[in-house]
């Protein structure tokens, strides 16, 4: 990556690392609350709802700024996850990582639940009298017959984690090397005198990184739905 | 074997059963929407009764008293539904190997299904490239696969038009042959009680209204009530006695004399079910003379019943329970009326198995 700067480098990797993080850490408490949403009825379902989808609706400042309240290194769980494991979220990339996942857990939630909601019922009581616990029902049938909506889940969790800058910047700061995402070098960039060519040069990054996300994911739906053996039709 | 007391409520109905289910093939007979398909939905634990018992053999599956409610993948019942349910991203051999237990005993009995129903060239293939009748024959494969201790068959032939149901029929009646395993099978078909069932269950309106053999009760009113004037007819257990016309039809003996049928390749001695329907039977005060009919019995007019279309239904003893439809024209004529003796005559007497 000779073509790219340091500079850039840094925050493209940086970058990666906190979407492709964020993701993995909301990737099974999405799945289990899209389930839940999906195929449970119980008391307080609308507000579970309404609590997962705030992130999507509240200015990321705001979670940005109630993350610092709560886990900054003196804040309730921040000061407990410090004093207990030693593990610091303010102005660390894995802080950026906790914003980021924060921010794209609606997505994510939203995509895997409506897939879910489309997987035929009568398929999952088939898979249990054939001796499935529910369980083994979930993992052998409802996820691969859902696998393309949690494909896009992903994708559009890891899409937002990318561009996230709001709730970042008011949490771990803006740190080069360490919190310094690309929309935050990005935006560094704007505010000196001199930087419009390198904020050009990171825009044709951005560009370049979120189209090949998009590429990949369409070529690996495209895989997936052959191995769904042509299931769609079927349903 | 099948202890079934139970009642749950779907929707604004209740439906409630009272009933033992001895083992062989057991048929559920009723209109749509009469809740046969929530019983066997309950016998499975797809649906939790309200109250009540099921027992199968010494084993208890649901017991409202006493907290007891398997779920479904402990009660080891292979379900067959009406729309098949394979799993459309598995291939027909993934799906058949879904419910095995374990690889060392499935081995002889994969072999065995395949076998039995054919299912050899469409191992590597898809669901959604079946036919409708392939992809039962598949379902009906998969829940034999899991060794069940009963099988519940949910109109399994209901979404089948009349060419894929006779191509899948002959399987169901190698299967409840073949297989030792007891079948609960629910459908609204008078044709598959005839060739598979040796037990019947009649439901309406949410009540199982009787229960018995399949001779016994396919006789009764309320089953007749139930299959509708087009549907109905009365079976006949008969047993081959020889052959007649140098062995172009065959005779078979039953409670009431002997029948004549087109030749039956089974040996004598076997027994048969026939079917006669009441289209079938005409009526005459003295035995007729010079008449192509070959089946004439003496029988004893029992009942006679206005149908909803102005034919009339004539319930007759001839050793075994027999109906008639003549129309008023002829009731009128030939004075019938309880226990008036007279002759029938039987145009076409199909066997059934």
């Amino acid at each position: 990556m000779s073509w790219l700067t340091p500079f850039e480098r840094e925050a493209l990797l940086l970058s990666l690392k906190v979407a492709l993080v964020a993701v993995a850490i909301i990737l099974p408490p999405g799945l289990a609350t899209a389930w839940l949403l999906a195929r449970r009825d119980f008391r307080g379902k609308s507000l579970v709802d309404g609590l997962v989808h705030l992130p999507l609706v509240l200015p990321p400042v705001v979670v940005g700024y109630v993350l610092l309240v709560l886990m900054g290194r003196n804040g309730p769980v921040g000061g407990w996850l410090h004093d207990v494991f030693g593990v610091t979220f303010a102005f660390d990339w894995k802080g950026a990582a906790i914003a980021s996942a924060v921010v794209a857990f609606p997505l994510l939630v939203r995509a895997v639940r409506l897939s879910i909601e489309t997987v035929d019922r009568g398929l999952e009581d088939a898979a249990r009298t054939l001796g499935a616990g529910p369980w083994r029902a979930f993992f052998t049938v409802t996820l691969p017959l859902a696998a393309p909506g949690v494909l896009a889940g992903a994708l559009l969790a890891f899409a937002r984690s990318l561009s996230e800058f709001g709730a970042t910047i008011t949490f771990v700061s803006n740190i080069p090397g360490r919190t310094q995402t690309l929309p935050l070098a990005l935006y560094s960039l704007t505010q000196s005198p001199d930087g419009g060519h390198g904020a050009f040069r990171l825009c044709v990054i951005a560009v370049v990184v979120a189209l090949g996300a998009l590429v990949a994911s369409e070529s690996l739906a495209r895989r997936l739905a052959r191995r769904l053996g042509q299931g769609a039709r079927d349903a | 074997m099948l202890e079934l007391t139970m009642s749950l409520r779907r929707g604004a109905a209740l439906v409630e059963a009272d009933v033992r289910i001895p083992g062989g093939v057991t048929a559920l007979f009723g209109r749509s929407g009469v809740g046969k398909s929530s019983l066997i939905h309950a016998v499975a634990g797809l649906l939790k009764p309200t109250r009540g018992r099921i027992v199968l053999r010494s084993d208890v599956l649901f017991d409202h008293a006493a907290g007891i409610n398997l779920p479904p993948e402990r009660r080891r019942l292979g379900v067959v539904f009406q729309d098949g349910r394979l799993f459309p991203h598995r291939s027909v051999r993934g799906n058949l190997r879904y419910g095995v237990r374990s690889e060392t005993d499935a081995g002889a009995s994969f072999d065995a299904v395949v076998s039995l129903l054919d299912l050899e060239p469409l191992l590597g293939r898809h669901p959604s490239s079946l036919s409708g009748g392939e992809r039962q024959r598949v379902a009906i494969g998969r829940a034999l696969m899991t060794a069940p201790r009963l099988l519940l068959m949910d109109e399994p032939l209901a979404s089948l038009d009349a060419a894929r149901k006779a191509e899948v029929l002959p399987y169901l009646g190698r299967l409840t042959r073949e297989f030792d395993v007891p079948v609960l099978y629910v459908t609204h078909s008078v044709d598959e009680i005839l060739d598979l069932a040796d037990h019947l269950l009649v439901m309406d309106d949410g009540r199982v209204i009787a229960d018995g053999e399949v001779e016994a009760i396919a006789a009764t009113a309320a089953f007749q009530a139930a299959a509708g004037p087009r549907e109905c007819g009365v079976a006949v257990s008969a047993t081959v006695v020889g052959d007649e016309a140098g062995g172009v039809l065959t005779r078979l003996a039953f409670a009431g004399g002997e029948l004549v049928v087109p030749h039956l390749t089974a040996p004598i001695g076997a027994t048969a079910r026939v079917r006669i329907q009441p289209q079938n039977v005409g009526l005459a005060l003295t035995r007729p003379e010079g008449t192509s009919f070959r089946n004439i019995l003496p029988a004893v007019v029992v009942d006679v019943a206005v149908r909803a279309d102005g034919l009339v239904d004539v319930r007759l003893d001839c050793g075994v329970p027999l109906l008639a439809s003549v129309t008023p024209l002829s009731r009128d004529e030939l004075g019938l009326k309880p226990g008036l003796s007279l002759f029938a005559m039987i145009k076409t007497v199909s066997v059934r198995r």
